[in-house]
């Protein structure tokens, strides 16, 4: 796995450059923070290895919605409610106080998740454009309000998973993933994979279409591909990645509740894909980790978070188009001023 | 369901559906003229209902502190749309989305910071404070019929000033042909201007009115913009006749979603959106 | 841009489908109208491309010829009259499925992914030797019929040195014979070119008018086209359109003799228009 892979068409061709170097480098540094975390900080371990497998879990939502955003031009404001969706699914498809099996649970929320977005996204694609912020938008808050309401899972206060999935083959226990370094690891390697899956993914002849479509979806009609399939195939795909997210969520945590599901939480999540640069996948695990950790050492500080959020998403959107990745990029790449991609690019459809 | 119940909850969803109205309408034609989708569009109708609940306290008259409350709105309409909006009229959907979200986050918490979190109430003004009894038990609050006159008063106004009058030509031609606007020789900025600030003067008035049923508290913004955009995906996005319909069938939906089945009240806009969608992709009322 | 060996063209042609013998109409339009509310940009057009034969279509600003190729390529619906294209009424299906059947178009706003590299642009629509890209797992680029083709268009056009470039960064002119390279990396049976000329220098237009010269021998070519000096060299036939209607059609001389056509239009030689 190099995170060398394509940024933009330029790079596709080239050795990996220092920014890939530095990629691969952070990368390493959190692999191995279990190993040196309790030396460098005594006492705040434990709480540090639980928010960055939070903060993974979240990379793994950021990058799900990438695809969608990034990549395939869909603005979507209802992404949280699959996060959520997976989230409850482990919660209602497990037993209540036994430990859930992971091999019928995880396949099951999947193929609940992906049939929610398979007609979420029929209804929402055919128009596209605005419309498709404001469906996304409301079917996202459709969910919240359903959970918010159900008595069944618990209303507005969520309910709770007390016993992590397990991982078992034949009765024995592959990976515990009660212990917090094992579930570390294995977030990692979920997030990792889920990187791995998508570049897979877009170096295919699905994901060079979907790109076409994210730049200009009328042109890639004209070639031959209607662009509503395309399209509606990456939404279920990105929902089931979120999916996963939340199932691994709600397994971390052991309790779920509609606030998963809120248009706040997608609203956060797509400022974290913009933050770290839109369409370029390790972007969103950036964006992902700046903005939680942003807003652990500002919570620190100051209750007022939002406040922060908000003009730092002003700002952002008035100066920075492309995100901390398309900063850290020019700033390691020696070739200043490449031609700017992405999403200013793309017309309003 | 007897008569008068029925009768009750047909009010109540009309009243429900005008007040929707006034914000979808705002959406809608700013949409429609400026192609911005703004989010933020909720948090002024919660900028209305704390507007005349501190305004109150001040003039110690409703009417008063709803008018001076209306200037105090379209002025902050104004500067958003000067120093804000103003740069997103050539970008894409994406960066609108974003920068409004910013926004929203902004305005919620500068009110948790000048008001706090509680919730407070506006007392309906005394003029108009009574109800109207239709039997024994059951009996209609003036204010609402009040309210209810008040944005249908409003809607007409709108169609009135939208298809009579000069101002009204210009927005129709910009909601039609952004090029054509400019070669008629209108002034784009000043339009723009003028509808975003009477856009927002039309949620935060909403907001204002709504006060005295729904009390004043944080995050009342969020709910109303999500169910304006079901509004104005059913009508059709830059259709005002679309909103006005769209908003009266939402209103009497969920009123009477409510009121019929409970259980299932919180998906029924949803479910009517849906509906559109599949018979209508683009909204009842969607232009070419 | 270097010029074009002619079996790089036939090698461009599609396989299965040798040229049919002249005279043999390809796409045969009947009564085509489009109304947009009141107006009416297209009406009642009949019109026909026979095999081996360049067919441009020229007109004033207005006189509906790009609405013309959108209906023809199923950008637009239209609102009357059929398209018989390979035996079938194609009228009203939309532009994929249009694509798919072998009707391969050029825009006349210059139309790249600006933002993807020469071989990109050319490699998306080349993958249409795939019947469908719903495949997820393998690599693009090991598909070795797509990766031909692109290679096959990208020389024909000349850009095969530019290939690593993202279009953006490219003039407007090499932009142009992207644009064509694109179509013709999806093997089509017909060409519906769209001013493949428009905003070139002259130098260029030469280039593109030989290319043009040496596609029509293999292609059935519709061209739109405002430079008559290159209509006149490319065109075997010719329909001249006023206001959405057909002014006259036929042979190029034929047309270019009309009375109607010199008094309505072509007047005392090159006007500019």
């Amino acid at each position: 796995m190099t995170p060398a892979a394509p940024l933009t068409a330029s790079t596709a061709w080239q050795a990996p450059s220092r920014f890939a170097l530095l990629l691969l480098a952070l990368a390493a540094v959190l692999a191995f923070y279990p190993l040196y975390g309790e030396a460098l900080f005594p006492g705040q371990h434990d709480y540090f290895l639980q928010k960055l497998t939070a903060i993974m879990i979240l990379a793994m939502l950021a990058m799900s919605l990438d695809l969608l955003v990034g990549i395939g031009g869909m603005v979507s404001l209802g992404h949280a409610a699959f996060f959520g969706l997976g989230g409850y699914a482990l919660a209602l498809f497990g037993p209540e106080y036994e430990a859930a099996n992971l091999w019928t649970t995880l396949p099951m929320t999947l193929g609940a998740v992906g049939l929610a977005a398979l007609v979420i996204g029929a209804l929402s694609i055919r128009t596209g454009g605005i419309y498709f912020i404001m469906i996304t938008l409301a079917f996202g808050q459709m969910f919240y309000y359903v959970f918010n309401d159900a008595d069944f899972a618990g209303g507005s206060d969520g309910t709770y998973i007390y016993v992590r999935p397990a991982v078992e083959v034949f009765g024995l226990k592959l990976v515990d993933l009660g212990d917090a370094v094992t579930f570390f690891y294995v977030v990692f390697a979920a997030m990792m994979g889920t990187y791995v899956f998508l570049r897979v993914l877009l170096a295919s002849p699905f994901g060079k279409v979907l790109r076409g479509i994210g730049i200009n979806p009328q042109r890639v009609r004209g070639v031959g591909y209607n662009p509503d399939a395309y399209k509606l195939v990456a939404f279920v795909i990105g929902a089931m990645l979120a999916g996963l997210a939340g199932y691994l969520s709600a397994a971390q945590f052991g309790f779920v509740n509609p606030s998963m599901m809120s248009w706040h939480h997608s609203g956060t999540v797509l400022v974290m894909v913009i933050l770290g640069g839109l369409g370029t996948l390790h972007g969103a695990i950036l964006g992902a980790f700046a903005l939680e950790i942003l807003h652990a050492v500002i919570e620190a500080r100051t209750e007022h978070w939002l406040l922060v959020l908000g003009g730092l998403i002003i700002v952002m959107v008035l100066t920075l188009p492309k995100g901390i990745a398309g900063l850290l990029e020019r700033l390691t790449s020696p070739r200043a001023n490449r031609a700017r991609t992405g999403h200013e690019d793309r017309g309003e459809s | 369901m007897d008569f008068t119940f029925f009768l009750i909850q047909a009010l109540n969803g009309v009243q429900y559906g005008l007040l929707l109205f006034l914000i979808a309408s705002g959406l809608t034609l700013i949409f429609g003229i400026m192609h911005v989708i703004n989010l933020a569009h909720g948090a002024f109708y919660m900028v209305g209902a704390y507007l005349v609940w501190s305004l109150t306290g001040v003039f110690d008259s409703f009417v008063v502190a709803i008018l001076a409350g209306i200037v105090c709105a379209a002025a902050l309409g104004w500067v958003i749309e000067r120093f804000l909006v103003i740069h997103l009229y050539n970008r894409d959907h994406l960066d609108q989305v974003l920068l409004t979200y910013g926004l929203i986050l902004v305005l919620n918490e500068v009110q948790r910071m000048m008001f706090g979190s509680d919730v407070h109430g506006v007392a309906v003004p005394s003029m108009v404070a009574a109800s109207i009894p239709l039997t024994d038990t059951l009996s209609y609050p003036v204010y609402r019929l009040v309210l209810a006159g008040v944005c249908l008063a409003l809607a007409f106004a709108m169609y009135w000033i939208i298809q009579r009058t000069r101002l009204g030509m210009w927005i129709r031609a910009g909601a039609a042909n952004r090029e054509m606007t400019a070669s008629l020789g209108i002034d784009i900025r000043r339009l723009n201007a003028l509808v975003f600030a009477a856009g927002t003067a039309l949620a935060a008035f909403a907001g204002m009115i709504a006060a005295p049923l729904s009390s004043v508290y944080p995050g009342m913004g969020d709910n109303v913009i999500i169910i304006s955009f079901v509004v104005v995906v059913i009508g059709g996005i830059g259709s005002v006749k679309g909103a006005f319909l769209g908003a009266l069938a939402i209103g009497l939906t969920d009123t009477f979603g409510r009121v019929l089945l409970p259980e299932m009240s919180s998906v029924m806009v949803y479910a009517l959106m849906a509906a559109v969608l599949l018979w209508k992709p683009n909204g009842l009322f969607a232009r070419a | 841009m270097k010029t074009v060996a002619k079996a790089d063209i036939r090698r461009m042609q599609h396989a299965s489908k040798a040229t049919p013998p002249a005279a043999e109409p390809v796409m045969r339009v009947e009564g085509l109208t489009k109304s947009f509310g009141g107006l009416t940009a297209v009406a009642r057009v009949d019109l026909i491309v026979n095999a081996g034969e360049a067919h441009a279509v020229i007109g004033p600003n207005g006189a509906g010829k790009s609405t013309l190729v959108n209906l023809l390529t199923g950008h637009l619906k239209p609102s009357a009259g059929r398209i018989l294209f390979g035996g079938r009424d194609i009228a009203g299906l939309p532009a994929h499925k249009v694509a798919r059947l072998g009707i391969g178009r050029s825009y006349q706003k210059t139309n790249v992914f600006a933002p993807l590299t020469v071989w990109e642009n050319v490699w998306l629509t080349g993958q249409t030797a795939l019947p469908h890209a719903m495949r997820f797992l393998r690599p693009a680029h090991t598909h070795k019929a797509v990766r031909e083709r692109v290679e096959e268009a990208l020389e024909l056009v000349g850009l095969t040195d530019r290939a690593h470039t993202p279009a953006a960064a490219m003039s407007h002119g090499e932009q142009r014979q992207l644009e064509l390279a694109m179509v013709l990396a999806t093997k089509p049976r017909f060409l519906a070119l769209d001013e493949p000329m428009a905003g070139m220098g002259p130098e260029e237009s030469e280039k593109v008018v030989d290319l043009l010269l040496e596609l029509r021998k293999t292609y059935p070519v519709l061209l739109v086209e405002h430079d008559m000096d290159a209509v006149f060299s490319i065109a075997h036939t010719l329909t001249v359109m006023v206001n959405g209607r057909v002014l006259e059609s036929g042979p190029v001389e034929q047309v270019r003799e009309s009375k109607a056509v010199q008094d309505a239009y072509l007047g005392d030689g090159d006007e500019d228009y």
